[in-house]
């Protein structure tokens, strides 16, 4: 047994306005099936903190249980890292979130975590609009206990026992948008260039942002019948438009394509430019739901930026709660004094 | 771009970067790796197929693999490659058993040999095998040529010369020592089917018209006919106070030898710059070491003669300037010429070629240097049946380039003495085979360690500086020689791609440690442009890129082979195995097999 990766990097390796390269950005070696989509998901959330200089001890992952939520131990390693219970991830990611609005909240589930154990969970922290970017690495089976169809398989998919999957599928962006998540995607994990920039956008975002990633499982459910394959991926994918992410501290210098349609500015200052092919606004609730279904009547997957409502009320200020850490309040500012407690206990006398 | 033919014994080749460098293109991952088996004998022999010398090599070697090896670029100091050589040599068992004999029955035709350097004992050792008979010409008493007339025995003992030139004797190569040539015609007219001329640039340079050249003779020498000398027990001391001119390898030879045989104060004097002498790196710390200055920058003007005798040398100071070609030039400072006092002075300063004794009337063309016509392919002079090798063909070189000119040599000999094409050359033996043994499992040792270049150990200076036959390098011990061996990245194993089996999931990408991975969209670009494109841009023009056909998205792999670490994670993560390790073995023509 020899799976250990060397030391050395490419002595030119570039490295972001903090100094560090993308090796300060990785984690553990993967111990996933070789060829799982889950390490190409793993490896755009490294590019996009990279590239957005990112401080990684800023950041929290937190996790349920699954093969997709085991792979925070393979990215950011010096980051802090949370691996809760099976579908529970939205509650631990909503008590951290509470406790210390300052960090950078990463939620790493798959289909099953998400769609079956833990569906009640994720409607109430996307209506709650936590401030957190939520990925679901989406194969449509459950990988880790060998291949059962998942919720989010299609009709008629079959993984690689060939029994065609008889249950109506959930579409995970289509429940986030009706739960009111504010930032809404679908990518796939074999397309970097379109997967890196919506994380990017998604890390900017104040609010709760979803992007459902198809990522396939080369183990089970990347036969020629299964929608979640590369095969059937790549060739019915259809994308809303190119983005490109630009953070708000760099200057505008590039030649944007000409035809561009739209332009979103984040709550951080940062912009989305979007090329749009379709018509239709991104900052269109329904206009994104039904575009997921006309799609999908016509055999299409439709991935790229769905929605975003970049003035969007995030939990804390819907809750009003103190601007800083819990951890940075003192005794002075934790307890008001006697006198303050007895004007309250008064008020209720 | 187009798809890369790996069909090209060459692409691969270009990969194992040290092979590559090594004229004799010496199969080096593979007996490093033997070395670190602790198969010293097999990893010796397959040194021997290719260089002849391994000991010998093991030691004195100028080592263009070194520069060139691919772990230079990603670590500190690349692998020590040459002084792994000579733990295969220090370890190995009696191998005189394992090598080629000579054939009872001769196959009729007759080759003379001139001189009995490395050039001339490669053709010997390459064609006794076949049947041919021999005849060894050289002036010296002993084989070996400059291997054992200039190479000072502090660096290379006599008795690991004597082995290696022994192995080749033995087969019954027909000796003709204390013999000079002195006449090619006369050669020629004794029937030889071929001769080889492999006399070496024997003519060390001179300073003829410097000031007191000629009052001063007698305390004045020639670096390397003094070496030789020194070798052969002629001179035994030298003055207290020693000026070596020169800066290369032979000046660090003459100054360290000179230290060994009574100088005290001895000085190495160059004209160029420290940074631009010839000398190998190594060379210059070892002579520091032994307390010789290295004074640069400083061009002759005199020597100093008072009542007839040396008593220093005067030198213009200078500084190197560089024009916009860079292209050097020593502009005097203008300062006072320096004075150095000293009893004795040796030149190193260049050699020469020299054939008196080739009459220019025998179809052998020469040029305006006086040097032969000799192809670059063939080594076939423009008289067809003499052809030429070493520091003969094309001006003083090294011991590893005189056995590669040794080997191309022989092919063409024995094509012509069969009535063949020579300038038809047949292919280098290659394989490719994969070395997967299993999940995560490898034939080689695919882990990369991280351990720094280990130093080789010295002899007490104090011991070494009082006896010239005492070697200085000691050599690697077998522990120290596997913790080196193992810093080889196995640059042989090629990452081999198969367009059909990949499904372009990205793991390759994704786990590659040093971003040699590329897929990417291309509209018939080139080459150039898509080095620019890659994740890292393949700056490094000198390494190929690694390209497939168009995969099923109309995208093409493209891998920048620079800082592969050959660490095979690319193809255990690879779920379809269209990445595969494979280890390329390229074998180097020879007239004919070896072993």
């Amino acid at each position: 047994m020899t799976y250990i990766r060397p030391q050395f990097r490419h002595p030119n390796l570039p490295a972001n306005e903090l100094g560090f390269t993308r090796k300060d950005y990785e984690g553990a070696l993967s111990t996933l099936c070789a060829g799982c989509g889950h390490d190409s998901v793993s490896a755009a959330i490294i590019e996009a903190c990279f590239e957005l200089a990112i401080e990684p001890h800023r950041v929290a992952k937190v996790s349920g249980i699954g093969c997709s939520s085991k792979t925070p131990t393979y990215f950011l390693g010096n980051s802090h890292g949370f691996n809760s219970v099976h579908g529970r991830m939205p509650s631990v990611a909503t008590g951290a979130n509470l406790a210390n609005r300052e960090m950078i909240y990463v939620g790493v589930s798959g289909d099953g975590d998400t769609a079956s154990i833990g569906l009640g969970q994720f409607a109430h922290v996307t209506r709650r609009n936590l401030n957190m970017v939520y990925i679901v690495e989406n194969n449509g089976c459950y990988g880790l206990t060998k291949g059962q169809d998942s919720a989010t398989a299609d009709v008629g998919s079959a993984s690689k026992k060939g029994e065609p999957n008889p249950y109506e599928a959930i579409d995970l962006c289509s429940l986030a948008l009706q739960l009111g998540a504010t930032y809404v995607g679908r990518s796939f994990s074999g397309d970097k260039a379109q997967l890196v920039p919506l994380i990017k956008g998604a890390l900017a975002h104040s609010g709760f942002a979803f992007i459902d990633v198809i990522s396939p499982c080369v183990t089970f459910n990347d036969t020629p019948q299964s929608t979640k394959s590369y095969d059937f991926v790549r060739e019915h994918r259809e994308a809303t438009g190119k983005l490109d992410f630009v953070p708000m501290r760099k200057e505008i210098t590039a030649d944007y394509e000409p035809g561009y349609t739209q332009e979103v500015t984040l709550h951080d200052g940062s912009v989305i430019h979007l090329y749009k092919t379709g018509q239709g606004s991104v900052r269109d609730r329904d206009g994104a739901l039904s575009a997921i279904r006309e799609h999908k009547r016509a055999g299409r997957i439709l991935t790229g930026l769905l929605y975003v409502d970049p003035d969007s009320q995030e939990f804390h200020r819907t809750l009003g709660t103190v601007k800083t850490a819990l951890r940075n309040l003192d005794v002075a500012e934790l307890c008001p004094g006697n006198k303050i407690l007895d004007n309250i206990n008064n008020s209720f006398r | 771009m187009k798809p890369t033919n790996i069909q090209d014994p060459e692409f691969f080749h270009r990969v194992i970067d040290c092979q590559y460098a090594c004229p004799a293109h010496t199969p080096v991952p593979e007996y490093i790796r033997l070395i670190a088996a602790g198969r010293y004998s097999d990893a010796y022999l397959i040194n021997w197929e290719s260089n002849v010398f391994p000991g010998v090599l093991g030691r004195t070697c100028d080592r263009p693999c070194e520069p060139a090896c691919r772990r230079g670029r990603v670590d500190d100091e690349p692998v020590a490659i040459c002084r792994l050589k000579r733990v295969a040599a220090d370890n190995k068992d009696d191998i005189a058993a394992r090598l080629p004999k000579a054939p009872g029955v001769k196959n009729g035709k007759r080759v003379a040999l001139v001189g009995a350097g490395p050039a001339s004992l490669t053709v010997a050792r390459d064609l006794a095998p076949l049947g041919y008979h021999l005849d060894l010409y050289d002036e010296q008493s002993k084989g070996g040529g400059f291997m054992r007339s200039q190479i000072p025995s502090f660096r290379l003992p006599e008795q690991v010369l004597d082995e290696e030139v022994g192995y080749i004797l033995n087969l019954g190569v027909v000796t003709h020592f204390n013999r000079y040539v002195d006449s090619l015609k006369g050669l020629l007219g004794q029937g030889y089917d071929a001769v080889f001329v492999g006399s070496g640039a024997p003519r060390g340079r001179d300073l003829p018209k410097l000031p007191g050249r000629q009052e001063a003779d007698t305390a004045i020498h020639i670096g390397i006919d003094w070496l030789a000398s020194v070798a052969f027990g002629h001179v035994t001391s030298v003055g207290k106070r020693v000026i070596v001119l020169g800066g290369g390898n032979t000046a660090m030879d003459c100054c360290r030898t000179a230290r060994r045989l009574g100088g005290d104060e001895v000085k190495v004097i160059v004209r160029s710059p420290f940074a631009d002498m010839k000398a190998s790196p190594w060379e210059k710390d070892d002579a520091m070491a032994e307390d010789i200055p290295i004074i640069d920058n400083h061009v002759p003007l005199e020597f100093v003669v008072e009542d007839g005798r040396l008593i220093g040398m005067k030198f213009d100071r200078v500084e190197a300037r560089y024009d916009a070609n860079g292209k050097r030039s020593l502009v005097s400072t203008g300062e006072e010429p320096a004075f150095y006092p000293c009893d004795e002075v040796l030149m190193a300063i260049g050699q020469e070629n020299a054939f008196p004794w080739i009459e220019r009337d025998i179809g052998i063309e020469f040029d305006q240097w006086e040097m032969p016509a000799v192809d670059r392919v063939t080594f076939q002079s423009s008289n067809p049946r003499v052809f030429f090798g070493g520091d003969a063909a094309f001006g003083p070189e090294n011991i590893i380039t005189a056995v590669a000119h040794g080997h191309q040599a022989a092919v063409s000999i024995d094509r012509f003495c069969r009535g063949e094409n020579v300038a038809e050359r047949p292919l280098p033996g290659t394989t490719l085979i994969t070395q997967k043994m299993g999940i995560h499992e490898w034939s080689y040792d695919s882990r990369v360690e991280i351990d720094r270049r280990y130093k080789v150990p010295h002899a007490e200076k104090a011991l070494a500086l009082g006896d010239r036959h005492v070697e200085v390098e000691l050599g690697f011990d077998r522990d120290t020689g596997y913790k080196e061996a193992e810093r080889c990245l196995n640059c042989d194993v090629q990452t081999v791609f198969t367009d059909s089996l990949c499904i372009e999931c990205d793991a390759c990408v994704d786990i590659c440690p040093t971003d040699c991975i590329n897929f990417l969209e291309t509209a018939g670009q080139g080459e150039a442009e898509l080095r620019s494109r890659l994740r890292i841009p393949a700056v490094n023009l000198e390494q190929p890129l690694y390209a497939s056909g168009a995969l099923k998205t109309g995208r093409i792999m493209v891998k920048d082979e620079d800082v592969c670490l050959h660490c095979g994670l690319c193809a255990e993560r690879c779920p379809t195995s269209a990445w595969d390790m494979q280890k390329f073995l390229y074998q180097v023509t020879k007239a004919a097999p070896i072993l």
